[in-house]
């Protein structure tokens, strides 16, 4: 596998745990075998500046900031880091933690299928079920046409 | 001027106890848990957010509690939190046509591609009370459609544009980083990314009064509520330490893009031009009055004379800043006894001086008639 589809791939299953809840986490690693791991960066809360674009495609603006909360852990031969929108510190460390056991090929195929496969299969689903709600309330205005009096 | 006193820890002890016991209201009643505040006042906290400038619900439902209720208060709570922290970064640029739409209509268009969507607005409700709401009514079952919406959905300026009858909103040349009015201070003239940043942190019943001064006739560009969407929207981020994009999550927006009219001038030829609003959390009213207003304030962009308060880019971005202004009005509140006495003896050396002259006058005169 090339590096380009590894960082690919690595960013996928990144963005799921990034926006997984702190109980699924929690749930997801009581499934696994987890080893010994050594904290590299302990988990660490601070802000990031969200930008926006003025109209929606034109000059970058500073929109205002939000918390985030990064990890960076030792497991085996990897390093695994965690970065994440709220400051939820224990989530940080096992997200990190995942991602340095997703990094070696010997469990990959066995963390996807127990953690990330089941954790972006409920955020689908939720996405989906808010989506259905909306469109249940999509609109057809008639326009009167006014008269001549 | 304020002039440091000292001593009073007593009665401030005091007075912290005093506001916790009167936060805390009747003991008899159940304390509201930050949790329930984060999930049902939703709307509060987006404003809390906004004008905080942070994005964090469970931070700003904290906000609410401690201060509360008090928006303003909260607020101040947030941007005192977040000069605590580090910052990390800045986010790639957010892209509103990945949101996952919760609410998008338009004003001006009856048949978008995509549809009217209303999703969760007050715009229908007749403003009567639901006093079931006073009782513990099961909540109702939600309705949905067999299919969701579609995944992307354009975004109505951009299907406008394609005909060339609207101002283009394009990058700069080199898609510069916009300043940073939290690092740096505010520079006249002002440029359009430290006027969206000041606007997104404004106030939202100050933006609200001049919007509302614009559309009745102070600053008059018509405006057309061309798009107003809401959804959550991915937050992307570049780390150093990693060398590629990843999502840290995403987070709820409000956007609003005001189209309005222009008659052109000797360069422009007459197209529509506009006006952008940006929110965090559901917050329609502050999105709205925020692209009124950055239309007003592009006066200057479309050689229209800055007649009215909404297009003075000082007046408005100086003014618009919950925290500075409650904290420049309220620190009256605070004792200035030092600058109050010499008022006072000023005020007294005055009238002694003028009465001392009165009375010279008088005597002079009852000189000249002796």
């Amino acid at each position: 596998m090339n590096r380009v589809n590894e960082n690919r791939d690595r960013a996928g299953w990144m963005a799921v745990l990034a926006r997984a809840t702190h109980s699924e986490i929690v749930a997801a690693v009581e499934k696994i075998d987890m080893p010994a791991i050594d904290i590299v960066k302990p988990a660490e809360v601070g802000t990031i500046m969200l930008e926006g674009r003025a109209g929606g495609s034109g000059q970058r603006f500073n929109a205002g900031e939000a918390t985030m909360t990064r990890c960076v852990v030792r497991v085996g031969e990897c390093l695994g880091f965690s970065y994440a929108l709220g400051r939820d510190k224990k989530k940080a460390v096992l997200c990190a933690a995942l991602d340095g056991l997703l990094q070696n090929p010997m469990r990959r195929n066995e963390i996807f299928e127990h953690v990330i496969a089941p954790i972006a299969a409920a955020y689908a689903k939720r996405q989906e079920e808010a989506s259905r709600r909306a469109a249940a309330t999509k609109v057809d205005f008639f326009t009167m046409v006014r008269g001549d009096g | 001027m304020y002039v440091a006193v000292k001593g009073g820890e007593a009665a401030i002890a005091a007075t912290h106890d005093l506001l916790a016991h009167v936060r805390r209201g009747n003991p008899d009643v159940a304390e509201l848990e930050v949790a329930q505040l984060r999930e049902q006042m939703k709307l509060a906290i987006a404003r809390v957010m906004n004008e905080g400038s942070l994005f964090d619900e469970e931070l700003a439902a904290l906000a609410l509690k401690q201060s509360q209720g008090d928006a303003v208060e909260a607020a101040f709570l947030m941007r005192a939190y977040r000069t605590t922290l580090p910052r990390f970064g800045s986010s790639l640029p957010i892209d509103t046509t990945l949101m996952a739409i919760q609410r998008r209509i338009s004003a001006a268009f009856k048949d978008l591609p995509g549809g009217q969507v209303l999703g969760p607005t007050y715009d229908y409700t007749h403003r009567l009370f639901d006093f079931s709401l006073m009782s513990d009514a099961e909540p109702p079952v939600v309705p949905q459609a067999s299919a969701g919406l579609d995944s992307h959905m354009p975004r109505v300026p951009d299907i406008l544009g394609d005909e060339g009858l609207i101002e283009v909103e394009a990058p700069p040349a080199g898609d510069p980083a916009p300043t940073d009015i939290t690092r740096d201070p505010a520079q006249f003239p002002a440029a359009r990314d430290m006027r969206l940043q000041m606007l997104s942190r404004g106030d939202e019943g100050f933006l609200l009064g001049l919007a509302y001064s614009v559309q009745r006739g102070f600053g008059g560009n018509h405006p057309f509520a061309g798009e107003i969407r809401m959804g959550e929207v991915p937050v992307s981020f570049c780390p150093e330490e990693l060398g590629f994009e990843i999502d840290l999550g995403d987070i709820l927006v409000t956007e609003c893009q005001m189209i309005n009219q222009f008659v052109g001038s000797s360069e422009v030829p007459p197209q529509f031009t506009r006006g952008y609003g940006f929110s965090f959390g559901h917050s329609e009213r502050k999105a709205m009055s925020m692209a009124i207003v950055d239309r007003a304030l592009k006066a200057r962009d479309f050689g229209e004379a800055a007649s009215y308060p909404a297009q003075q880019e000082e007046f408005v971005l100086y003014h618009c800043d919950t925290i500075e202004a409650s904290g420049f009005v309220e620190h009256l509140k605070l004792p200035h006894y030092v600058d109050f006495q010499g008022e006072l003896e000023l005020l007294r050396k005055i009238r002694k001086e003028q009465e001392e002259r009165r009375l010279a006058v008088t005597k002079e005169a009852e000189g000249a008639l002796s």
